[in-house]
């Protein structure tokens, strides 16, 4: 079926490749002897429900409210409620906790912190060695805000809530790192000090010759990408029953843990179980996940080991504070690319170094999503060679997690904006750049350098097929008259290979060869389901594909309905899992777009069998080779002669009847199951190439859009998307696939981005600050439905759907504002502010007479906040000097202070009721003076800590001598962290300008009264 | 995210919210359509021991316009003020400004006093209460007090209200006659927290701006004597002076600069869309 090519310039449009030998080329096309060894499906009859816009059987239920998610699901009545007490800095040590008080509260039955958790769990592991102990709760050090520290289990949520300001932490505060590459640095706080070292991992990849070839190219290109960190957010936020079986020693937990249950094995070995004995189900419902319900899984092990010490089942439903500060979010990644190229665009090498960033702890599989896009280093390109260098980064902020793209939007956005400055460069049109790179029709299946092996395709035909409308020439006419009007108007594209069905092998390519050697293959991916037909004819199918709401249920029915030519409402569908009961493997669950490629071949290759058994008894009865029968409308009857038939139900009974009227040997039961395997899965070779997914699609993005000159808002003028993803189960579901897909996508390029301050606080902690894209402002998708180009390697040909426009539309908009702006450097999330800096030059100055609040300053702030101020106080700097240093008159000064403690020389401790407005809370707070020069400066210093946040800064303190009392000049550099940063964002300026001008009001009026020495 | 534990009131009438004021001061919260208070209640951003629900006091919710002014109670929703047939004639500002406020959804229950009462920098409702000049009517056990918009909005989430008294009533100017007004907001997405709002009345040679989002309470400006070519360039000072005054601060959606920026450019253009609208 397909020939291996020897020809080197196999992929590309004849070009003589300059000086490189026979064999470097590591891009080819490749035999694969597909056929032998395989499982292919037999030729079938014209399907009823495949392929068709079969609605959705999952709708109803939910749209009545009638939907079971976990928080729906009846409890034992004994069950607790749990509630977190997270860490409100970035990076501290914990020199103790006091959780007496807490279990003295009403309600509460126990609470349990890290200690509790480490001495009776090992560290959770992930796929290389390394000290990152992670226990899923904070232990000698917090090191990201909303880390958690306690858990408290108590009768309802809102005694847990109340119980947890009763828990004393003593945090000693440490410098906090948030940037991947400054992370890298000497002077960075090292987060792991056992680790030695905030680069957890570093590796270089070599395929093919990527020095001589950058050597020999004609022309250069090198750009700095930032890809920011960003998620998709469910409706449905983290939830799980757990409790332990105190007879086996295990644990029953109940969650919306989506898989891959590799994980599984890895809760169990931190439950230092075995894997039976950890019973995991899923419910009937999960709302939604995007990826995030994948590391839910170090809450389940602590809330495993809070049920165990609490003796009872306990049930956490995460709240959205929570989901968003610390449950799963996309690396944000640093890239540095090179590209080596000639006069025509044609581009022999790219060399990237990637600093990606994982927040403070690695877990499993992470560091996955820059390993899962590896074999596509140089995308549907026939580029010869590259070189790869990963960082794997720790910083203080929420650790990484699967986010639907996993690690497609960042590698695209630096190989497609590379490909548009390359055209710029040239004065091309980006569109013929993409074009005269991309991969031919006849290459397929292809082999990247490093070693993905692209099934099908037709990537040119797909292009042309989008093209032929000719929207794109009225878009090119509307972008000129918009620029003739002097408007701001772009266009640009991205062309995207879309993976789908992991090879669960492709995270040790982070190991080195040798290490691989000595911990043996790791590859394959392996997909079940089971099909069985009961006494009266109904069919069932249960399978490991752990939906998230994407209509799973609905698609799988079709096939096997359309296996047994049955209705589809015959066909019952469960993906209910119980690890204890059901078949699954360390691949299955829901994720990288397994679905369509694996979960249904394992579902089509059970029925097939089912299928298989019941023509053999059927053949009995109406004598006819098996070969020779049909499933149609409900019976199975011969095909040359319909009327010799038999009701596909008594067929059925028959096997469960009367076993004895089976054919000689063949087993009584009408259930097959299937395990589906890829054996294009292969394991990384010693070259570290890694077929990284089973199936490749193609996407094609353009569009058009303006940027307002005087906002920097950027509209979405037109977006046009095309994908080729294989065979095509039900259009309607991959429609809205796409329409999701494309949403998200536009979230993450216009609006979305966890915000940290450069101190570490969180600061998108509800959706006011995280910006998730709402009907408003999404754009119309024109929506192209190219020529599919079936994958040879799943039963059906279908390929993955979901992820495309996560991999272009944040490029393709990215290279439209390059357009319209001529700029090279162009970064998402395109917020006007940014935009509009890019647009304009400097500000314009303040008049001259004007007082201006606040100064113009380019210089980066340290802290998150920072102001000055001055204050007239009508009694001598003496005067005014002898109240700050007299613990009386502080405690009348300092804001909402309730008592007032000296611990040493100038350094006091106090109780401190303060806020702004309605917002108040209770704060210990520790304040000291130091470099006194009396009675002329002092600097004031402090931190405060309370349930609403934490707080620690300085500020100085200058008096001057002026008519009739003193001057006050001060400054101050303050950090507020925890509840009111990620809330309050907006205000903190604000609030922490009035809670210091309180102060000084409070000064002023203290020291104009005399007071003084009190 | 559940609130700690309080007491729940629902007076039958204002005698009744007021006595629970004057017992509880400081330990009490008037709640009307809770839009702002029950997310901070279930933050925990506060925790009041007593909620006062004023939501059903009739005597309350009353939207009338008297002697040049327009009276909305403390019970008045922001969308029956919306449904109000005599709005876009009486309060064209309020007309305008009303669609950015929040959602339709929580406009039925939002209230316009809770808004005043709430003092969010970056909300509508005060921002038009400072441009038009209007007042609000506290009212505790001991009588009531008008206190006009400067003075009632003093700081960031914070106003002249005692810790005994409540908002009644909220009065705000009718439109002069001849006059243009005009309303603008940037936000990033409809219904959110504005970045900057910008409310503009034009009456003959006075320009007046009212600007949300940039200092901690609404601020307002008047020129006058600004007319035809004048109006562009000294136009241009004014603002840029105005913005720089005051200054703005960085967050996770807009910086300062950016803020400044859309005093400056907006803020002209609001300020023409009122001129348009005006007789002149």
């Amino acid at each position: 079926m397909y020939t291996k090519k020897t020809d080197l310039n196999a992929g590309r449009r004849g070009l003589a490749v300059v000086g490189l030998g026979q064999g470097v080329m590591a891009g080819s096309k490749e035999n694969t002897g597909g056929g032998a060894g395989r499982d292919m499906p037999k030729a079938e009859a014209k399907a009823k429900y495949v392929g068709q816009r079969v609605l959705r059987r999952e709708n109803l239920p939910l749209l009545k409210g009638e939907g079971r998610f976990v928080d729906d699901l009846p409890l034992n009545p004994r069950t607790l409620h749990a509630a977190i007490l997270r860490s409100p800095h970035p990076h501290a040590n914990i020199k103790s906790i006091d959780v007496s008080a807490a279990l003295a509260q009403p309600g509460v039955a126990a609470v349990i912190t890290g200690a509790d958790v480490a001495a009776l769990c090992d560290p959770l592991i992930v796929g290389f060695a390394n000290s990152l102990d992670y226990y899923g709760i904070a232990t000698e050090r917090v090191r990201y805000v909303g880390e958690p520290v306690a858990v408290v289990c108590a009768s309802d949520r809102y005694k847990a809530e109340d119980a947890l300001d009763f828990i004393k932490v003593d945090y000693e505060p440490l410098d906090a790192v948030v940037d991947p590459v400054v992370a890298a640095g000497d002077d960075a706080p090292v987060i792991h000090p056992r680790q030695g070292s905030n680069v957890v991992s570093r590796r270089t990849f070599t395929h093919g010759e990527p020095d001589e070839a950058l050597k020999a190219a004609q022309r250069h290109a090198e750009m700095t990408i930032r890809y920011p960190r960003n998620s998709i957010t469910p409706m449905e936020t983290y939830a799980i029953i757990a409790e332990y079986v105190s007879d086996t020693g295990g644990y029953d937990v109940t969650s919306n843990f989506q898989g891959p249950f590799s994980i599984h094995p890895v809760m169990a070995k931190s439950l230092r179980i075995p894997g039976s004995k950890l019973r995991h189900r899923s419910p009937s419902h999960s709302g939604g996940s995007f990826g995030s319900k994948l590391v839910i899984f170090p809450y389940i092990v602590v809330l495993c080991i809070a049920a165990r010490k609490a003796g009872r089942p306990v049930k956490w439903i995460e709240d959205r504070l929570e989901h968003l500060s610390a449950s799963s979010v996309a690396p944000n990644r640093v890239t540095r690319i090179e590209a080596g190229y000639d006069d025509d665009g044609i581009v022999s090498v790219f060399r990237m170094e990637h600093w990606d960033d994982h927040g403070a702890y690695l877990r499993a599989p992470m560091p996955a999503p820059i390993y899962r896009m590896h074999g596509l280093s140089t995308n549907g390109y026939g580029i010869g060679h590259c070189q790869v260098v990963n960082n794997i980064m720790i910083t203080n902020k929420c650790p990484t997690g699967a986010v639907r793209g996993f690690g497609g939007p960042q590698l695209y956005f630096a190989i497609e904006r590379m490909m548009h400055k390359i055209a710029v460069e040239l004065g091309l049109d980006p569109l013929e750049v993409i074009r005269r790179n991309l991969i031919r029709a006849d290459s397929f299946p292809y082999r990247t350098p490093a070693g993905a092996l692209l099934d099908s395709g037709d990537y040119q035909r797909t292009i042309d097929e989008t093209l032929a409308d000719g929207a794109l020439d009225v878009l090119k006419r509307r972008r000129d008259e918009a620029r003739a009007q002097g408007r701001l108007y772009g266009i640009g594209y991205a062309a995207v290979v879309e993976p789908s069905q992991s090879n669960m092998g492709y995270i040790s390519t982070l190991k080195t060869g040798e290490e691989r050697e000595r911990a043996g293959p790791k590859d394959g991916a392996v997909a079940s389901a089971t099909v069985s037909v009961d006494p009266v004819g109904s069919i069932s199918v249960v399978g490991d594909s752990v939906p998230q709401g994407q209509g799973h249920q609905t698609a799988l029915a079709q096939i096997v309905a359309d296996q047994f030519g049955v209705d589809i409402d015959d066909v019952v569908v469960n993906l209910e899992t119980d690890t204890q009961k059901d078949n699954w493997s360390i691949a299955s669950g829901n994720y990288s777009c397994r679905f369509a490629p694996a979960a249904t071949s394992a579902a089509h290759l059970a029925a097939e069998r089912v299928k298989d058994k019941l023509a053999r008894i059927a053949s009995q009865g109406l004598n006819v080779p098996p070969e020779e029968l049909e499933f149609e409308g409900g019976y199975i009857r011969a095909k040359a002669n319909p009327d010799n038939s038999v009701p596909f139900y008594r067929v059925a009974g028959l096997a469960h009847w009367s076993p004895s009227s089976l054919p000689d040997g063949m087993d009584p039961a009408v259930r097959e199951t299937a395990f589906w395997n890829a054996p294009e899965l292969t394991p990384t070779t010693a070259n570290d190439e890694i077929n990284t997914s089973l199936a490749y699609g193609f996407g094609f993005d353009y569009c058009g859009i303006e940027i307002d000159r005087d906002t920097g808002e950027v509209r979405i003028d037109k977006y046009v998307s095309a994908h080729d993803c294989g065979t095509i189960l039900n259009p309607g579901l991959a429609e809205g696939q796409i329409h999701g897909s494309f949403a998200a996508a536009v979230g993450a390029t216009l609006f979305e981005e966890f915000a940290y301050a450069e101190d570490g606080s969180f600061l998108s902690g509800t959706f006011a600050d995280y910006l998730v894209i709402t009907a408003p402002e999404m754009p119309k998708l024109d929506l192209i439905h190219p020529t599919v180009n079936p994958s040879p390697y799943t039963r059906l040909g279908a390929k993955g759907i979901a992820e495309g426009n996560q991999y272009s539309t944040p490029v393709c908009v990215a290279n439209a504002v390059a357009d319209a702006l001529g700029r090279d450097d162009v970064s998402v999330p395109l917020t006007p502010a940014k935009v509009f800096e890019w647009i304009h030059g400097e500000e314009t100055p303040p008049p001259a007479d004007t007082m201006a609040a606040t100064k113009p300053t380019k210089k980066k702030r340290e802290r998150a906040i920072e102001g000055q101020g001055e204050a007239f106080v009508p009694a001598s700097p003496e005067a005014v000097w002898a109240t700050l240093l007299d613990p009386g008159s502080l405690a009348k000064v300092i804001p909402g202070c309730r008592e007032l403690e000296r611990v040493a020389e100038n350094a006091y401790r106090a109780s401190v009721d303060m806020g702004v407005g309605p917002v108040r809370g209770r704060f210990e707070a520790n304040v000291a003076l130091s470099e006194l020069k009396p009675p002329r400066s002092a600097m004031l210093s402090g931190d405060l800590a309370g349930p609403l946040g934490a707080s620690s800064g300085s500020g100085t303190v200058v008096l001057e001598a002026a008519e009739g009392g003193t001057q006050v000049r001060y400054d101050y550099s303050v950090r507020l962290t925890g509840k009111v940063a990620a809330v309050g964002g907006r205000m903190l300026d604000g609030a922490a300008r009035i809670l210091i001008g309180q102060f000084f009001k409070a000064l002023v009026k203290q020291a104009g009264n005399g007071g003084g020495a009190s | 995210m559940k609130p700690a534990a309080f007491d729940y009131l629902r007076p039958a009438d204002l005698d009744e919210a007021l006595a629970a004021l004057h017992e509880h001061g400081t330990d009490a919260k008037v709640m009307a359509g809770g839009q702002s208070l029950m997310p901070m209640l279930n933050m925990r951003l506060l925790a009041p021991a007593v909620i006062v629900d004023i939501s059903d006091l009739e005597s309350l919710d009353g939207i009338e316009a008297s002697n040049g002014h327009i009276e909305i109670g403390a019970a008045a929703t922001q969308a029956s003020l919306g449904e109000w047939p005599e709005l876009a004639a009486t309060a064209p500002l309020l007309a305008k400004a009303l669609p950015n406020i929040g959602h339709f959804q929580t406009r039925n229950r939002g209230t316009v006093c809770g808004s005043l009462a709430h003092s969010d920098p970056s909300s509508e409702l005060p921002l038009c209460l400072a441009t038009l000049g209007g007042e609000v009517v506290l009212q505790s056990r001991e009588g009531n007090r008008r206190v006009v918009a400067a003075d009632f909005q003093t700081a960031m989430l914070t106003t002249d209200c005692g810790p005994q008294e409540m908002v009644v009533a909220a009065r705000f100017p009718v439109a002069v006659a001849g006059a243009g007004y005009a309303f603008a907001e940037i936000a990033r997405r409809h219904g959110d927290f504005a970045i900057v709002a910008l409310a503009a009345m034009v009456t003959g040679d006075t320009i007046r701006l009212g600007v949300g989002g940039v200092a901690d309470t609404p601020q307002v400006r008047e020129w006058h004597g600004l007319e035809g070519d004048a109006l562009t360039d000294e136009l241009d000072d004014a603002l840029n002076a105005f913005a720089w005054e005051m200054g703005g601060s960085d967050d996770v959606h807009a910086t300062a600069r950016y803020r400044r920026e859309i005093v400056r450019r907006i803020g002209r253009k609001v300020i023409a869309e009122a001129a348009d609208a005006a007789d002149r």
